[in-house]
């Protein structure tokens, strides 16, 4: 009697379903509590939306650089945050020069234009440089290998640069243009939460653009499906490798500088460990090799840390709320590897990726 | 194997007990003494944060201590002086592993530092243990002087600090807003350091014994660079005022961050000398104008000659923060006492007592230094307190603070202005 069911009855598929509910009934009762609450009006909660798409769309931009290299490599890159790093922070020091000169003011497009060209310039030759020097020698070599040399590399840049730059504080000069708000009804958009998430929409079309419907884009699929097979097709996979390290730099250098339009505080040596930290978190969420995974999973994570701490841990009674924003997002990523380890957009991987 | 056993343990037996016996010929002090052979320097160590975003305190510390020792043309007792700086950084682990390679030294007579409060909870313990001495110049946190364990204090004997009490300076930031801004509605932040976290508890208590409203305190992590969420739900309970006394760069990001919180257009602002440093007004832009910042302030002919011979020996640009004074009074106090307590024996050696070295810094008395009268208390909660709150003020950051990097800012209130004490 019963024996189909004692049969089939596991205690680790009893604690994930134990946790799922716990998890659910938490973030219900939370949000319950602090909407019917009031303090927090829904013009705030909007800004609080919107402040968060903000967020997340330079997490996406970061993302796509883990994505892209793992798409190819099957290799996490823990060097990128230092990648945007080098970017933003380089770059700190030609928007003081612009700012100066008045240039910055006169004429902000161009100026920032400039600057993003010159971040993205200088995160890929970082990113570049990494590959060729530190990365290529051990492909083939045992996956851990070129982790742990990855984490040697991030130490290496951050204080490369401590020592190019100093280790004080810096911040971008502030944008005239973007100052002020765009005001719909009750509801006020910070003029420059709208530059960050176009400009980084922007990009992200680019780079979807690339890889779907360019040559060297078509190359890079075709490496990251099967290397060999691309190699016998006549694809220098060098060089794709190189082009992706590339583009994932660019697109970091880019967020470095979109960064510093957005928060402009906070430029030093170590501000990539975070950042870094949260893309990739938002990298496995979307589903990690996953280019569209990476910009939704890049979103989602910052809308999650902008809206959580707020309606779901304060709705809880839970002291220091807001301290606990990092806990939020990290608490996302275990809650996607245990229940859905290929991610939001992620296919179940293969033997032979996972 | 049994007999090497043996020969371990009496080589044990003897180093625990027959060496120390060796040494201290002349020793008759309870935690044991320096020794400093005939041509041996007085080696003076110091626990700073010399590296990363704290860097400025302890780059201004150290030129205090620095210029103490060339004020005695760097003689003490007739010997050289040696300054030795390890990096306490600004956290628990830095203090620690600073404290340790202090702890090692044991010609080290006694030490300036931390630099954070934080630090120094992690280097005390080790400090207090091995018998030695710290000066602090700039920790201000109200635990580090309180021996009280259930409410939270962490003193041990050996801690002095020539800096403020963070009981002064809280009380002094709320008796501004209530008596002179006359606010009546209070916000708090703090990021989880003792510091920050004691002089946000402070500050609230102060303001609601003083009769105003405490609507709301919390807290955000070091390292948020997005402060929005926060700043909304302080938006929500709608304060007067909101005092953020964290480090940089959390309070330029809260500041540049919250004049553009809807519901906090209006709100004032007042931090206090975590992020007492011209790059916090440069960093933060037009949004740093008018906050108020309460912080170290020292002044009279003795200072202005210390400033000068900070230009001529230093830095032209002169000290980057607020506690060089400190530092400064703090090394002279700890020379003073190595000057009292040292006993030169016939061969030349000299022997310093390390309980004598701390008795003579609890013994200091209206020592007339460049940061007003110190007088070093030994009750808790302010066990090893030299400092007596005079030497703060209230400072407001005006457009020369922003735009040319004039620092410190003008000074709008000071303690000898509060009304009924």
């Amino acid at each position: 009697m019963f024996k189909w069911k004692t049969d089939e009855f596991s205690w680790v598929d009893f604690t994930i379903d134990v946790l799922r509910i716990l998890i659910v009934l938490a973030i219900v009762v939370g949000s319950w509590n602090t909407l019917s609450e009031g303090r927090i009006s829904f013009a705030q909660w909007v800004n609080l939306f919107i402040a968060g798409l903000s967020q997340g769309s330079i997490y996406a931009l970061i993302a796509l650089g883990y994505t892209l290299v793992y798409g190819i490599l099957l290799m996490i890159n823990f060097a990128h945050g230092e990648v945007f790093m080098a970017g933003a922070f380089s770059t700190v020091f030609l928007a003081e020069a612009l700012n100066r000169t008045g240039f910055l003011n006169q004429s902000p497009v161009l100026a920032i234009l400039l600057m993003i060209l010159f971040a993205g310039l200088v995160s890929m030759t970082v990113a570049i440089l990494l590959e060729r020097i530190a990365y290529r020698p051990l492909r083939g070599s045992p996956r851990l290998v070129p982790l742990i040399t990855a984490i040697g590399a991030s130490f290496f840049l951050q204080y490369t640069f401590r020592g190019l730059y100093g280790s004080g504080f810096k911040a971008y000069p502030q944008v005239k243009i973007l100052q002020g708000a765009l005001q719909i009804g009750s509801i006020n958009i910070p003029t420059v939460q709208i530059f960050v998430f176009a400009s980084a929409l922007v990009l992200m079309f680019g780079l979807y653009w690339l890889v779907e419907r360019s040559r060297i884009g078509k190359a890079m699929r075709a490496v990251s499906e099967n290397k060999e097979v691309a190699r016998l097709m006549g694809i220098d996979i060098d060089w794709v490798i190189l082009f992706t390290f590339g583009v994932g730099g660019f697109l970091a250098g880019s967020a470095g500088v979109i960064n510093g339009m957005f928060r402009p505080q906070g430029v030093n040596f170590f501000m990539g460990f975070i950042p870094g930290i949260k893309a990739f978190t938002a990298a496995v969420l979307g589903g990690i090799g996953n280019i569209p995974g990476a910009m939704l999973g890049g979103l989602f994570l910052g809308v999650i840390e902008a809206i959580g701490p707020n309606l779901v841990l304060a709705g809880l009674g839970i002291p220091g709320a807001n301290q606990l924003k990092d806990v939020i997002a990290f608490t996302m990523l275990v809650l996607v590897l245990i229940f859905r380890p290929q991610g939001i957009l992620g296919e179940r991987l293969s033997e032979k990726k996972a | 194997m049994k007999r090497l056993f043996l020969v371990f343990t009496l080589f044990g037996l003897l180093v625990t007990f027959g060496a120390p016996a060796l040494a201290d010929g002349h020793c008759m002090d309870e935690l044991g003494c320096v020794e400093i052979g005939p041509d041996e320097p007085i080696v003076i160590g110091a626990m700073l944060s010399v590296s990363g975003a704290t860097s400025f305190y302890g780059e201004d510390s150290r030129g205090g201590v620095e210029l103490a020792i060339l004020g005695r043309d760097n003689m003490l007792l007739g010997r050289d002086i040696e300054f030795v700086v390890e990096d306490s950084l600004c956290s628990a682990e830095g203090g620690q592993a600073a404290a340790q390679r202090m702890a090692a030294d044991e010609t080290i007579v006694g030490i300036i530092g931390t630099t954070c409060s934080g630090a120094a909870q992690g280097a005390l313990p080790i400090i207090s243990e091995a018998g030695m001495l710290m000066i602090s110049p700039s920790n201000t946190s109200p635990s580090l002087t309180n021996d009280d364990r259930d409410a939270g204090g962490t003193y041990l004997p050996g801690y002095f600090r020539t800096a403020h009490n963070d009981l002064f300076q809280g009380a002094l930031g709320a008796r501004f807003a209530v008596q002179e801004l006359r606010v009546g509605s209070l916000a708090t932040i703090h990021d989880g350091d003792p510091y920050t976290e004691g002089l946000a508890v402070v500050m609230a208590n102060t303001f609601g014994g003083l009769n105003g409203d405490v609507v709301f305190q919390g807290a955000v992590s070091k390292g948020d660079t997005d402060m929005s969420a926060i700043l909304t739900e302080i938006a929500a309970s709608g304060p007067d005022i909101v005092y953020f006394p964290v480090f940089v760069p959390e309070s330029e990001f809260i500041a540049s961050q919250l004049v553009n919180t809807p519901g906090l257009e209006e709100a004032l602002m007042m931090t206090a000398d975590g992020s007492f440093s011209a790059t916090f007004a440069q960093n933060t832009g037009d949004a740093a104008v008018g906050i108020y910042m309460t912080g170290p302030h020292v002044s009279g002919d003795a200072y202005d000659a210390f400033l000068g011979m900070w230009r001529e020996e230093i830095d032209e640009a002169g000290p980057p923060s607020g506690f060089h004074a400190h530092a400064y009074d703090g090394a002279n106090l700890l020379m003073d006492a190595v000057e009292a307590v040292a006993e030169e024996m016939d061969d030349g050696t000299l022997v310093i007592g390390r309980q004598a070295l701390r008795d003579a810094l609890s013994s200091v008395e209206a020592y007339d230094g460049l940061t007003g009268s110190l007088t070093c208390q030994a009750a808790s909660p302010y066990a090893g307190d030299c400092a007596t709150g005079d030497a703060l003020a209230v400072f407001s950051i005006t457009e020369a603070e922003v735009a040319e990097g004039n620092w410190p800012p003008p000074i709008v209130w000071t303690p000898s202005m509060a009304s009924g004490g």
